[in-house]
């Protein structure tokens, strides 16, 4: 239950860690809050030659709201964004999200670009970045490049960031005027992984809905993301229709936690709790 | 022998500089190099919350943080709890009068945590006691006791007399 020893690079600029992940490239491993990777390492699940260690780097500690949404640096824990007031009051699905990941003690270190990075299909993060329609700005010495969310998800712990960059925020956009939304989950214990979580999207007018979205995890190799769009009529989603959707769309696994068809129960009632709670909320911003 | 660091930390109040290997976990450098063995050490993976310690006045699970990336950070464990006179702490202290831990492995980690919570929560309710407490495992007490402790603790904080905190009161949750 130790890490293996490795070499420690401590930047002190983002020009100095870009540089040193340029040359150290498939043998380093970025350190920000460490609370996946530290685990990892002590099981032996990963042994990296090389950590460049963000926490010295200045200016990516920030979180800011903007008329697109809010923007998240590197460098932002998980609770400065959940008690961040400014992204709460435009995007509540950061809070609703954030306050089932691990425990506040995990997210006063572990940050948000890192759990996106990470890319745990079970993880909570990676689907809101689906649902906001988000996207991670990826650095290397060469340039940037913005990947919108559903390419960057590629299967369990695998993204789209090649060696040598590093995701310097990730941007999680406004949605339409009008909208509620809603996480929620099961897991086995408080604060675990959850068998099944789902987050929730709705656009509502007079009470009528106009656009409905889902995104589930822990029923996948990465989330899934369904518009229940064909699902929607006379303003309200159609259980059954959704149902069938969510079915077609979701491919859960049995493992020690919870059966295959277990876990297919989870997502259907959570869709449904989900789209509840997110009516209620896109009715009561209306309000 | 490995390469080293220079880590420069403040641990409970006092300068301490270390010379760390790069893969050392702050959780073993308080034990094994500072000898602060106050700091307990259950998973190792960041779930049971013993080894939780204060960074810069923020709980943190010391078996998920390297030392060598805390260069210039303030560390406070267990042993930084005690009253200004040795003395035990309002929050070890409360867990003495509420007989909060039996075999008392878990109870470092209690301690660190509900003293971070009861600086910006000055009057928990026992459902927000839980919630302070829902990251830290105890396979002894049951939590009632713990529950009732962290009311407790927050009396003790503020020189309030007992009150609400009774053992009796966190069990009816």
């Amino acid at each position: 239950m130790k890490p293996a020893p490795f070499a420690y690079h401590r930047p002190r600029s983002l020009a100095e860690a870009l540089d040193m992940l340029a040359d150290l490239g498939e043998e380093a491993k970025v350190l920000a809050g460490g609370q996946s990777l530290v685990p990892l390492m002590s099981m032996r699940l990963a042994s990296p030659a090389h950590l460049v260690d963000l926490n010295q780097v200045p200016g990516l500690a920030t979180v800011d709201v903007g008329a697109e949404g809010v923007r998240v640096g590197a460098l932002a824990r998980h609770s400065q964004v959940e008690h961040d007031t400014a992204s709460y009051d435009a995007l509540p699905l950061l809070r609703q999200a954030l306050r089932q990941v691990a425990h506040p003690t995990i997210r006063n270190r572990g940050t948000t670009v890192g759990s996106l990075v990470h890319g745990d299909p079970a993880a909570e993060m990676p689907a809101v970045l689906m649902l906001l329609d988000g996207s991670v700005t990826l650095n290397d010495v060469n340039g940037t490049r913005d990947v919108a969310a559903t390419a960057f998800f590629k299967g369990p712990m695998e993204t789209d960031l090649r060696p040598g960059e590093l995701a310097v925020g990730a941007s999680f956009r406004r949605p339409p005027p009008g909208s509620g939304s809603a996480f929620v989950e099961v897991s086995r214990r408080h604060g675990d992984y959850a068998m099944c979580g789902v987050g929730a999207l709705v656009t509502a007018s007079e009470g009528a809905l106009s656009a409905a979205r889902v995104c589930l995890v822990g029923v996948g190799t990465r989330p899934v993301l369904l518009d229940l769009a064909p699902a929607l009529g006379d303003g309200v989603v159609d259980d059954e229709a959704s149902a069938a959707l969510v079915d077609a769309a979701i491919d859960p696994e049995t493992d020690i936690h919870a059966t295959a068809d277990y876990r297919r129960h989870l997502a259907h009632v959570l869709v449904r709790r989900a789209l509840a709670e997110a009516r209620t909320a896109a009715e009561a911003r209306a309000a | 022998m490995r390469e080293t660091v220079r880590v420069s930390l403040t641990v409970n109040g006092s300068p301490r500089d270390l010379d760390v290997e790069p893969r050392r976990l702050l959780s073993d450098a308080l034990r094994h190099d500072l000898r602060l063995t106050g700091t307990h050490v259950g998973c190792e993976h960041g779930v049971c919350g013993a080894c939780t310690v204060l960074v810069d006045g923020t709980p943190m699970r010391s078996c998920l943080l390297f030392a060598v990336s805390l260069d210039g950070a303030s560390v406070t464990t267990v042993e930084g709890c005690r009253a200004p006179d040795g003395g035990l702490g309002p929050v070890q202290q409360a867990f003495h009068e509420c007989h909060a831990l039996q075999c008392g492995f878990c109870t470092p980690g209690f301690v660190t945590t509900v003293t971070a919570y009861l600086a910006e929560h000055a009057d928990p309710s026992a459902a927000d006691a839980r919630e302070a407490i829902a990251g830290n495992l105890c396979r002894c007490t049951g939590y009632q006791n713990i529950v009732a402790a962290v009311q407790r603790a927050a009396e003790l904080s503020q020189g309030r007399p007992s009150g609400a905190a009774d053992p009796a009161s966190g069990a009816s949750q």
